[in-house]
């Protein structure tokens, strides 16, 4: 059709609206999981030493670890109980295994939904690769709505 | 047709890039990037086509990889 420079955004809508970027439209004002995710949550490797991981998370004030590989693709998470025991387990030993996760576009209220039909507090938020964006927490997810 | 990142569409934006969804206009209500027109994949022809400027580069999108 004569046009020099076409590109193809191939991610699409779904990657702009998970990275929280300028939308319009009649929806375009719900935020997005991704946009609501906890960034810093800590991360930790399978080769990393269960202590010394307890005691950075329960200084940094959080109550989970996700265990990550190198790419950052989610293996697993360290729930509270993981956190909180005191044995000499290995990360492997501690974690759950393949946590549920959702992907960053999805609607905070969808996602709030999901959460309260499984009576979950968080929400691991992953790219389709599975590499981590964040945990979303039900608090934040509710204090959004509620606004 | 050449596949590109999110970094790479801001840029070229910021330097005049042209916006182009091509889902069906109901979903382009809803919410599509910001700045971008709706020409629908059916729609796409010489005629559509005019509305844009040739000399100005163009990224077309839809919702993901598919």
């Amino acid at each position: 059709m004569g046009f020099t420079e076409v590109y193809d955004y191939e991610a699409g809508k779904k990657d702009w609206g998970s990275y929280g970027l300028p939308r319009e439209g009649t929806q375009a004002a719900e935020l997005t999981g991704g946009e609501v995710a906890r960034r810093d949550v800590p991360t930790c490797t399978l080769e990393d030493d269960l202590r010394e991981v307890r005691e950075s998370v329960r200084a940094s004030g959080w109550d989970t670890c996700i265990v990550v590989n190198d790419a950052r693709v989610v293996l697993g998470r360290l729930g509270r109980r993981a956190i909180r025991n005191d044995d000499d387990a290995s990360v492997e030993e501690a974690m759950t295994e393949g946590p549920s996760t959702v992907r960053p576009s999805i609607g905070v209220s969808a996602l709030l939904e999901r959460m309260k039909s499984r009576d979950l507090t968080s929400f691991l938020i992953t790219t389709p690769d599975g590499r981590l964006v964040g945990l979303a927490l039900r608090t934040d997810a509710e204090a959004h709505i509620a606004k | 047709m050449k596949p590109i990142g999110r970094d790479e569409v801001r840029r070229l934006v910021a330097t005049g890039a042209q916006l182009v969804e091509v889902l069906p206009r109901p979903e382009y209500e809803e919410e599509h990037l910001a700045g971008a027109i709706n020409i629908p994949l059916k729609e796409l022809n010489r005629d559509s086509a005019q509305q844009l400027d040739r000399e100005r580069p163009v990224i077309v999108y839809c919702n993901d990889f598919q």
